[in-house]
């Protein structure tokens, strides 16, 4: 049985269609993430999933539950961490980690799950007095007391400076390696890259594209970048569809091999640098602008 | 955990994080009695009878109605209820964590205003009424409690909450029989303070207090404030939202 399924999922505010008709399957054990640009229809999705919110239409399963209907016993196997919370800012990081833990049937042990968080130096200090990510790092420890199966994270790093958006990068993974299963919503290519075992790019309200980061970059055209620099008066062949780019030129290709023999062997022969040459693959952040450009073209 | 503990567990810890705010703590318990000195010192002599059992009822409504409406307005819109929700506990044990830490500062305000009056201004417990009392106290603390949710349930947002509770409480303190003896207040107020519940309340109160001896319970007085819990009640199922309001 899938840790989630959706089909056909729909929800509105008012005259604004946030959800239109989403499919979604998510394995056990499984990292999934929901990547998409800002108001595509990420949190309310996973929001609906969470039981926060009603849907307006379609089906949906949590763990064999309808999450519409807000079942304790759906509540006892989920964690989640919601983009804005806030907890009692005069209790000390352990008192909130065992008050929550004490909702549940079969919690975690506490100094554990503080651990597991990153926030063994903190456990002892009251919340007011924590950092902006150290407060993150509660939500998460929060959303662990109960010691899920299935976690959502809605954006979870949003916010964080680079080093400790690697870190709760670390944490996630060690999460899966406990065989939690992660539903994860962000707006960060790299992030989605790092964690995510299948991700689905949503924008506009609907799934544009769903599968692993290698498919969704491969299942694209073109999926190799090669761009160099000309000493000034230079130009390049005119075949191989070569364009000006910025102070240079490039192209797209997928046969990379075949191309760079034809451009070397050019350069070669005309006794001129190509410099500045760089061979990309293109990245998940390429796909993902190219997707969701289109998805609002056809708007 | 039945869910009994849980709600009582709730309480501990509501308790212990009112507590860690002294400055909260010392004034949630200095502001009934500044005005309780205020009012004995403007009126002289012989006010401290009126004015003991007044303030008993203005710490009531203060500690339960104005606390809750302001206090659960913000947890809501900084988002604790909405994470509370996400959670296995039920909702009526996190919101009988919140009442039953509200009842628990209320009972010692009455206490300590109680021995003010007794200790300071010389007006006397009367201890034959002490059950009618607690009839009473018990009632006005869950009616106002639930009107207090019930206001947070409609309130639009944090920043409006001290304006708007305090633009309901303060006229209606005025006219019932708390600041100001309402003896010689125009009919048609005295009619319309009558609608509210605390006026109805100040005047149980003030009744037992000049009670000597064993004194009944005054039902119809408790039957409006009840009447208005019932209210309360159904307002707040009918408006309590978990999610902050932007």
């Amino acid at each position: 049985m899938p840790a989630v399924e959706v089909r056909g999922l729909q929800k509105s505010y008012g005259s604004v269609h946030a959800v239109r008709g989403i499919d979604l399957r998510v394995e056990p054990g499984e990292v999934f993430a929901l990547l998409g640009p800002n108001g595509a229809g990420k949190t309310t999705t996973v929001e609906i999933l969470e039981g926060h919110r009603t849907r307006d239409g379609g089906e949906a399963t949590v763990l064999g539950h309808d999450p519409g209907r807000n079942d304790r016993a759906l509540r006892e196997r989920v964690g989640i961490v919601l983009q804005q919370t806030g907890v009692d800012e005069y209790l000390t990081v352990r008192e909130v980690v065992e008050m929550v833990a004490g909702y549940y049937p079969r919690p975690r042990d506490v100094d554990e799950v503080i651990e597991l968080a990153g926030l063994r130096e903190q456990r002892d200090r009251r919340i007011r007095q924590l950092s902006g990510g150290q407060k993150r790092r509660v939500d998460l420890a929060v959303a662990l007391a109960g010691d899920p199966e299935l976690l959502f994270l809605d954006e979870p790093t949003t916010g964080f400076d680079p080093s400790a958006r690697r870190q709760a990068w670390e944490t996630v993974k060690g999460l899966t390696a406990l065989g939690k299963t992660i539903v994860l919503t962000t707006h960060f290519m790299d992030e989605a890259q790092a964690l995510a075992d299948r991700l689905a790019i949503i924008a506009e309200g609907r799934i544009i594209a769903t599968g692993t980061a290698a498919e969704l970059i491969g299942a694209s055209s073109h999926a190799t970048m090669i761009s160099f620099s000309l000493d000034d008066g230079a130009a390049p062949p005119d075949e191989l569809g070569i364009r000006p780019s910025g102070a240079g030129w490039e192209l797209e290709t997928d046969e990379p091999t075949a191309v760079l023999h034809r451009l070397t062997g050019w350069a070669v022969g005309a006794g001129i640098e190509l410099r500045h040459l760089e061979v990309s693959r293109r990245s998940l952040e390429d796909v993902y602008l190219q997707l969701t450009a289109e998805a609002g073209a056809v708007e | 955990m039945s869910d009994l503990a849980l709600a009582l567990r709730q309480v501990r810890y509501e308790n212990r994080s009112f507590w860690r705010n002294p400055p909260s703590a010392f004034f949630t318990f200095a502001f009934p009695l500044l005005f309780m000195f205020v009012f004995n010192t403007l009126f002289g002599e012989g006010a401290a009878g009126f004015f003991t059992p007044a303030i008993i009822v203005f710490a009531v409504v203060t500690a339960t109605f104005t606390n809750l409406a302001m206090t659960v307005t913000i947890s809501r819109d900084q988002g604790i209820l909405k994470r509370v929700r996400g959670t296995p506990l039920p909702t009526w044990a996190y919101l009988a964590g919140r009442i039953g830490h509200a009842v628990l500062v209320t009972a010692l305000l009455v206490v300590i205003v109680a021995a003010f009056g007794a200790l300071l201004y010389g007006v006397d417990v009367p201890w034959g009424a002490v059950p009618a009392i607690l009839v009473v106290l018990v009632v006005a603390a869950a009616a106002f409690s639930a009107l207090g949710l019930a206001l947070a349930g409609v309130m639009p947002n944090a920043d409006a909450a001290p304006a708007v509770v305090n633009a309901l409480v303060l006229p209606i303190l005025f006219i019932s029989n708390v600041f100001i003896d309402m003896s010689d207040a125009p009919d048609w107020l005295d009619t319309v303070s009558h609608v509210f519940p605390v006026r109805h309340f100040a005047d149980a109160m003030l009744e037992l207090y000049r009670s000597s001896g064993v004194a009944a319970v005054p039902w119809l007085e408790v039957g409006v404030i009840a009447l208005w819990g019932v209210i309360g009640v159904v307002l707040a199922l009918r408006f309590f939202s978990w999610e902050p309001r932007r």
